[in-house]
């Protein structure tokens, strides 16, 4: 960019001159800002209101984040430091991801604050187009900023809150159990993304050699949905374990799995399944040459 | 490199120490295939515990020794493949399917005793599918 040029990130196109004037400017709009707080804070709060944003919070709760904001708004305005805002924005952010609000909603109640405020300012000035415009000229840019500001940080809360939960859910190991001499059980709960079907696979095979297990029950009962991909990868799961001697055999596949598994077409004829937990263990028991019986059996008769 | 092929009692035990060239399989499935007949086998192993890698001709190759020697009268089982070899087998699709395997040599043993012993009380060879 040209040094001669217009800076179209700066506020101030020339610097030193103009920036004594937006600075009073700033000022003045900051105090007719301050006068009318209560008036324009409801209005804006009304609006949002109208426009069905924040429908997770109820109207108090609106009123009280409208009112921090607005003062957070009109102080980044007067300082031109956004950090107060930012760390502001995080902290709001955090609050109310949990609750369920949605990145149009911030962006759109920050959107309607600055039209409240724009509004505001043509009613005060509308006689006097030329201050208006300079009133504006300072205004847009720095109001521009913090609708920036704030969205920028609700995003990247909600990434940062992201990162966190795939992480969790990474970490949520997949223990792979040996319940008998060579019998290993492995329960999979959740989501499943190729990711984690492949560190499930080796973590499998891995165990299949160091317990020597001769038979393996897949219990899927805490697995919600399941597409073509993760079918498939749960068929060469049972392939490769085969490959090292062990016989796979799959439980608690729920009405909705095994309806969708017909309908996509799946090939699971190579694989074994049994309705249960219960029902797998029993018939890994039988397959291993184990026989569970009561103990009065096993006592001689008196 | 030539595989040393062992005969232990019925069996006879074919154990694959480094990577072999396709020569070298093609070798080794012809004198597997003619020893099931000279030393009237009735199992065959091949330990492939020492590959980290097996290619598509590798796995057709195993395939149609297990296929071969049935036909010959002896039962194959393939033991000691790797997990990461499982993985990446599965991964190309060549699963080896039809071929009986085991985890070591002494689980490829212990089917082999299993089988031979259901076929001798089943009066004949007949295969006897596994899965």
């Amino acid at each position: 960019m040209a040094t001669k040029g217009k800076d179209p990130q700066s506020p101030l196109p020339d610097p030193q001159a103009q920036s004594e004037s937006t600075a009073a400017l700033l000022r003045e709009l900051v105090a007719h800002l301050r006068q009318n707080r209560t008036q324009l804070r409801e209005e804006w709060a009304r609006r949002i209101t109208r426009a069905q944003l924040l429908t997770a919070m109820t109207e108090e709760e609106i009123f009280a984040e409208a009112t921090s904001v607005y003062d957070n708004y009109v102080e980044a305005l007067e300082t031109g430091t956004f950090e107060a805002l930012q760390a502001y924005a995080r902290n709001l952010s955090e609050r109310i991801i949990p609750r369920g609000v949605e990145t149009h909603e911030v962006v759109g109640i920050v959107l309607l604050l600055r039209d409240v405020l724009a509004r505001s300012l043509f009613g005060k000035y509308h006689e006097d187009f030329d201050k208006l415009n300079r009133i504006l000229d300072a205004y847009e840019p720095a109001a521009n900023r913090i609708a920036n500001t704030v969205a920028v940080g609700f995003v990247q809360e909600r990434e940062r809150i992201i990162r966190q939960q795939q992480e969790a859910i990474r970490e949520l190991s997949t223990p792979v159990l040996q319940v008998r001499e060579r019998l290993l059980i492995l329960p999979i709960i959740g989501v499943i993304d190729p990711q984690r079907a492949r560190q499930l696979t080796e973590q499998l095979l891995r165990a299949i050699r160091t317990n020597r297990a001769k038979v393996v029950v897949i219990d899927i009962t805490g697995v919600a949905a399941m597409d073509s991909n993760v079918a498939n990868h749960l068929v060469q799961t049972v392939e490769a374990s085969r490959l090292l001697g062990a016989t796979v055999i799959v439980t608690g596949l729920s009405p909705e799995i095994a309806q969708t598994l017909v309908t996509i077409g799946v090939d699971l004829s190579e694989m074994a399944t049994v309705g249960d937990l219960q029902g797998g263990i029993e018939e890994a028991e039988r397959l291993l040459g184990y026989k569970v019986v009561p103990l009065e059996e096993l006592t001689p008769k008196a | 490199m030539e595989v040393p092929i062992l005969k232990q009692g019925h069996y006879l035990i074919a154990s694959i120490q480094s990577a072999l060239t396709d020569a070298d399989l093609s070798q080794l499935r012809e004198a597997l295939i003619e020893r099931v007949g000279r030393f009237r086998a009735r199992g065959v192993i091949v330990d492939v515990t020492a590959l980290d890698v097996m290619d598509s001709f590798a796995v057709r190759t195993l395939r149609d020794i297990a296929h071969m020697a049935r036909l010959r009268g002896a039962e194959t089982v393939i033991v000691g493949i790797q997990p990461e070899v499982a993985f990446a087998m599965v991964q190309l699709g060549l699963t080896l399917k039809g071929v009986s395997t085991a985890l070591d040599l002494e689980e490829g043993l212990a089917f082999l005793n299993v089988q031979t012993q259901l076929r001798i009380e089943r009066g004949g060879p007949g295969r006897i599918d596994r899965g």
